[in-house]
């Protein structure tokens, strides 16, 4: 009988991390996506982020929209918890679920469809708030799901698979997130894993919201030579502004060699590092001016800038700014949350 | 935590890239220097590249098509499932009973981690049985002997597997084949030696038959005494394949005065087959503990004896015998004793009343010995069972036959050519004592030689096997062969409850697979033979194949030495001899695509999420060419999985 179904079968040396998961253990159900499609390398790299950073999967909050890249969270970690909201709500959504539970670790993934367009109000405040979770858009250019009209994220003249050139200007996460204060900001692509796995790493650990914007190639409506969110335009065009590695916590940090350029260390909240290899000169992935200038500089030259650009441990997140308790409301007992209409009386009353 | 190396390097490689279709107006990737020594593209139109994928059918020495019969059983196609094998191995229903399954241990499907249990080969023997059994009438099927004799005389001598090989393969061709053997029954250590109870005499009679009865001139009680004799009577060619059929002796103190209750092993087992013996003491001590000792141990069991030792020089898992025997002999009752060395038989009053051993020690590798103490175990018969040995007092030593220092001919080990051009010898007689399925492959080797020979072509001329790859792929989701991944264990073989087994010497112990045994053990099979092949100018590197496959086959990498690529493999290889499929430099960056085709389990899932179909599965048939077959031109039916 023929089958689409991953078979059990694992390769023999397949390792396990501290919790004694193997990297099939944080795999989710088969993709449904077109072949080819960028979003499914995206996912490969967040199971193999989150096996190496051996997070729990009941740890696990899986949080997404509308569109064939708010689809992948059915596709890793079968066993996290998850919310499929409304198109482009998925920001409110998690805002919610993280003040009610600050316990679990959480990822949204969203489209530039449903994080550029109608869900920009929510990205934009989420940012603000630093709502602590690593918030990923699978950017391809074009509303897959709807069959390839153009997203927000299109390029001024790029064409769509018809022919039809885009006119408006593009919104570019990147410099929007930064403008907005985001506190972990990076760019990667789909077929760079090499890259993109130990950004998606540092932007798990990292304290507040950390967006890192994914080329994502739409095989099916966005992947023809007139595009500037192909394979080929995106390999061709790939600047790796910033080179860095994950050092986890426990990890010793060995001195930094730096080929081209200088490097430098960031130490996270948690106590991990982000060890940056290679920077331009006069590049300082924690002074955000530098950063915008830097980026200023290579607008307009169609050059795709990628890497870990920015990245400030220091700003406190959501529950800090908050001062939300320690314990999570749902470990709350029902009777203290919510402890009836006689106890709200006689709290109004004290404001009498 | 350590982590496996990353697969995906984003440096382009040495060479430009060609361009993809539509995209040929992109300029080409960035160039590096030229790297030396980067692996060459792997040529899959090479026939051995993907035979060797298919590690049953490269470990079989007669290359039996093993996915293929299985899928025909599995379809229920019994007797194109006996056909297939008929064609390499010669003797299905024998070979699925006894054969030695070099098959087994190199099967994938031992390679890979079952969930909860160990990891077990396919039963693949197993499976050619059910084939046997169910085959029904094929008589029709076998390939016609012409009435028109094509004028040559082979002479073969004995009647075993290897020389049954031979006529089976020159007969359909034409020639004239007189057989020669020593008693009156054809067969050779098939009859002789296997017991009944592991190989029914139907069965043998049957597949001897096969070939008997489609024209060879057999002559039995006719040893050949003298091969001069034989020569004079100007046969084209002569084959021997005459067997290892000494067995060998311990020459220890008291052999002589104990003689008479002491058993050479071959011989035993002969007498007890030709109906000579039916009995044996109580008390019963096999010496040597190969497979030939598994068969005394056994056939001792059947005669009487009771209190039944295996001595073992050396410790369990340096024994000779297969695993599957040494448990069927155990499953009997018998004991198995390890770390004794005999050092003499005891007589008193001029018979057998035991045997004195050494109880030794080994070293780790039981490389060396020490003794700790002597025993006596006493009993009533001893057999030895400690190998074979070849004889050839048959032919004179002025012929042109060259012999080695330890008395076997100088035989050719492509063409079985002796030292006299025109003499060939195959199985036992060529190299020492094997099994029936190295002598069937033998003979096969041997009568192309025969029929090149008898055809006054060079005999080193062999026939080249040639190769067919066939997509696979019937629609979307769709391929013509289960590709699914069936976690099932390997099904257990029933056999006959103690008591009956007993009962009568040639009572077969193994039942057979019921037809669910068989319906599960045939989707265990991972279908080696449908190869993933790969086309470098479609791929457009988005990775779906490398995320989707089960077992992280499959990278993208930079080219380089062998050594350094397999450093950046997605997951390290297990086994190294099976090879790394290379393509040649990728169209956007110049990076190749890299197969470890070690434990890929052949799923289809890397062509089904590609999608430029750069990836494609396709069954690979192997055409092996057999004596007197026009080359390449040999297509035996062709299934759809
Ligand atoms: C006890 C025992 C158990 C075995 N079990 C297995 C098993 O389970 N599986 C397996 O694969 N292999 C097994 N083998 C090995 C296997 O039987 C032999 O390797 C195989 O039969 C060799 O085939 P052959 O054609 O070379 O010679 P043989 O089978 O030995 O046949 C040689 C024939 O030549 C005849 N002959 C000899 N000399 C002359 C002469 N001068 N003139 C005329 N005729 C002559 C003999 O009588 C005999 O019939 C076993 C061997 C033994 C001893
Ligand atoms: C409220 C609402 N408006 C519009 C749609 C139609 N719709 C579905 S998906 C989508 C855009 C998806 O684009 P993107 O987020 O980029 O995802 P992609 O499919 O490209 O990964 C739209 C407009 C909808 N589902 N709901
Ligand atoms: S339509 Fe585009 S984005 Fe959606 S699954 Fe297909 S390739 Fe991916
Ligand atoms: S899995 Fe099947 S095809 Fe593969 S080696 Fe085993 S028996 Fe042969
Ligand atoms: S067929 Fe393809 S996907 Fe399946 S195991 Fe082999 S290489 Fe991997
Ligand atoms: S899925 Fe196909 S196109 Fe994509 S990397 Fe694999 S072979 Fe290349
Ligand atoms: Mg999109």
């Amino acid at each position: 009988m023929p089958s689409i179904v991953k078979p059990v079968a694992t390769h023999p040396s397949l390792q396990r991390n501290e919790l004694g998961f193997t990297v099939r253990d944080y795999e989710g159900g088969m993709s449904t996506l077109c072949a080819g499609c960028g979003h499914d390398s995206i996912t490969a790299a967040i199971v193999r982020a989150l096996w190496e950073l051996a997070v729990p999967p009941h740890m696990l909050a899986k949080m997404s929209g509308i569109g064939c890249s708010s689809k992948t969270p059915a596709y890793f970690v079968s066993g996290a918890h998850g919310f499929n909201s409304a198109h482009g709500r998925m920001p409110a959504i998690t805002s919610g679920a993280a003040a009610a539970n600050r316990t679990l670790t959480y990822i949204g993934v969203s489209g530039d469809g449903d994080s550029l367009s109608i869900g920009l109000g929510q990205l934009c405040h989420a940012i603000r708030r630093n709502v602590p979770m690593l918030y990923v858009i699978e950017n391809n250019g074009v509303y897959g799901l709807t069959k390839g009209q153009f997203s927000a994220s299109a390029d001024i003249d790029s064409k769509s698979k018809r022919g039809e050139p885009n006119r408006m200007a593009p919104i570019d996460p990147v410099t929007l997130a930064l403008n907005l204060g985001a506190t972990f900001v990076a760019r990667s692509f789909s077929g760079d894993k090499e890259q993109l796995v130990p950004i998606l790493k540092a932007a798990f650990v990292h304290r507040g919201f950390a967006l890192v914007d994914v080329i994502s190639p739409c095989v099916t409506f966005n992947d023809h030579s007139s595009s500037t969110k192909s394979y080929l335009y995106t390999r061709k065009h790939k600047v790796e502004a910033t080179e860095s590695n994950f050092v986890p916590k426990a990890q010793e940090i060995v001195a930094h060699i730096s080929p081209n350029g200088h490097g430098a260390n960031v130490t996270m909240h948690d106590g991990s590092v982000v060890r940056f290899t290679s920077l331009p000169a006069n590049y300082d992935p924690t002074d955000r001016t530098r950063v915008m200038d830097y980026l200023q500089q290579h607008t307009g030259t169609g050059e795709v800038v990628t890497g870990l650009l920015y990245v400030n441990p220091s700003v406190p997140d959501m529950h800090e700014m908050n001062k939300t308790p320690d314990i999570a409301l749902t470990e709350v007992p029902f009777e203290k949350l919510c402890p009836g209409a006689e106890v709200l009386d006689k709290l109004q009353e004290d404001w009498r | 935590m350590k982590l496996l190396p990353f697969p995906l390097g984003s440096i382009p490689g040495s060479e430009a890239g060609s361009a993809r279709g539509p995209d040929k107006a992109q300029e080409a990737w960035p160039k590096r220097p030229g790297r030396t020594r980067a692996l060459k593209p792997t040529d899959v139109r090479d026939p051995n590249y993907f035979h060797r994928v298919v590690d049953c059918q490269w470990a079989c020495p007669a290359h039996t098509n093993v996915p293929e019969y299985i899928r025909l059983i599995a379809q229920g196609r019994y007797g194109d499932a006996y056909m297939i094998n008929r064609e390499s191995n010669v003797f299905p229903a024998i070979l699925g009973r006894t054969c030695d399954r070099p098959c087994e241990p190199a099967c994938r499907r031992g390679r890979l981690p079952e969930p909860g249990g160990d990891s077990q080969p396919v039963a693949i023997c197993r499976l050619k049985r059910v084939a046997a059994d169910l085959r029904g009438d094929i008589s029709h099927r076998l390939p016609p002997v012409p009435a028109k004799k094509n004028g040559k005389r082979v002479a073969c001598i004995g009647a075993g597997p290897a020389s049954l090989t031979v006529a089976n393969d020159l007969l359909p061709f034409g020639y004239e084949i007189v057989m020669f053997e020593k008693y009156d029954k054809p067969g050779g250590l098939m009859r002789s030696n296997i017991p009944s109870f592991r190989l029914p005499e139907q069965v043998l009679n049957d597949e001897v038959a096969m070939i008997l009865d489609r024209g060879v001139e057999i002559r039995y009680n006719s040893p050949i005494n003298s091969l001069k004799e034989l020569l004079a009577q100007k046969f084209d060619s002569i084959f021997a394949g005459t067997g290892a059929p000494r067995g060998k002796d311990l020459e220890l103190p008291g052999r002589q005065e104990a003689a008479a209750r002491i058993h050479i092993g071959i011989d035993w087992l002969q007498s007890i087959a030709f109906g000579h013996i039916d009995s044996i003491g109580e008390r019963v001590l096999i010496i040597g503990v190969g497979n030939t000792a598994m068969d005394c141990c056994r056939s001792s069991c059947r005669l009487g004896g009771k209190d039944i030792r295996v001595m073992a020089r050396r410790p369990r898992g340096f024994f000779k015998a297969s695993p599957w025997e040494l448990d069927d002999a155990e499953e009997e009752g018998v004991q198995i004793v390890v770390n004794h060395a005999p050092k003499r038989f005891i007589v008193e009053n001029g018979k057998l009343a035991g045997m004195e051993f050494e109880r030794v020690e080994w070293d780790a590798g039981a490389r060396k010995s020490t003794t700790i103490d002597t025993v006596t175990i006493p009993c009533d018969d001893v057999i030895l069972a400690i190998g074979q040995d070849n004889a050839f007092p048959w032919i004179e030593r002025d012929l042109g036959i060259e012999f080695d220092k330890w008395g076997l001919p100088v035989v050719n080990e492509t063409t079985y050519e002796s030292t006299r051009p025109g003499v060939y010898f195959g199985g036992d007689a060529a190299f020492g004592p094997k099994n029936i399925i190295w002598a069937v492959e033998h003979g096969h080797q041997a009568a192309i030689s025969i029929d090149n020979y008898c055809h006054k072509l060079p005999v080193g001329e062999r026939p080249p096997a040639t190769m067919n790859l066939v997509s696979q792929k019937m629609g979307i989701s769709e391929w013509s062969y289960s590709n699914d991944y069936n976690p099932s264990h390997r099904q257990k073989m029933k056999h006959v409850d103690l008591v009956e087994r007993f009962k009568k010497l040639n009572v077969e112990v193994e039942l057979g697979f019921s037809a669910e045994q068989t319906a599960r053990e045939v989707e265990r099979c991972l279908n080696c033979d449908i190869e993933t092949v790969f086309a470098e100018k479609r791929c457009i590197e988005c990775d779906a194949c490398i995320d989707v496959c089960p077992v992280q086959c499959l990278t993208i990498t930079r080219n380089g030495e062998e050594e350094d690529l397999r450093g950046r493999l997605s997951a390290p290889a297990v086994n190294l001899d099976q090879l790394l499929y290379v393509s040649a430099a990728l169209p956007q960056t110049s990076r190749v695509m890299v197969k470890d085709e070690d434990v890929c389990v052949h799923c289809g899932l890397c062509a089904e999420r590609c999608p430029t179909a750069a990836w494609d599965m396709q069954k690979f048939e192997l055409f092996i060419s057999y004596a007197g077959e026009e080359t390449c031109n040999k297509q035996h039916e062709s299934v759809p999985a």
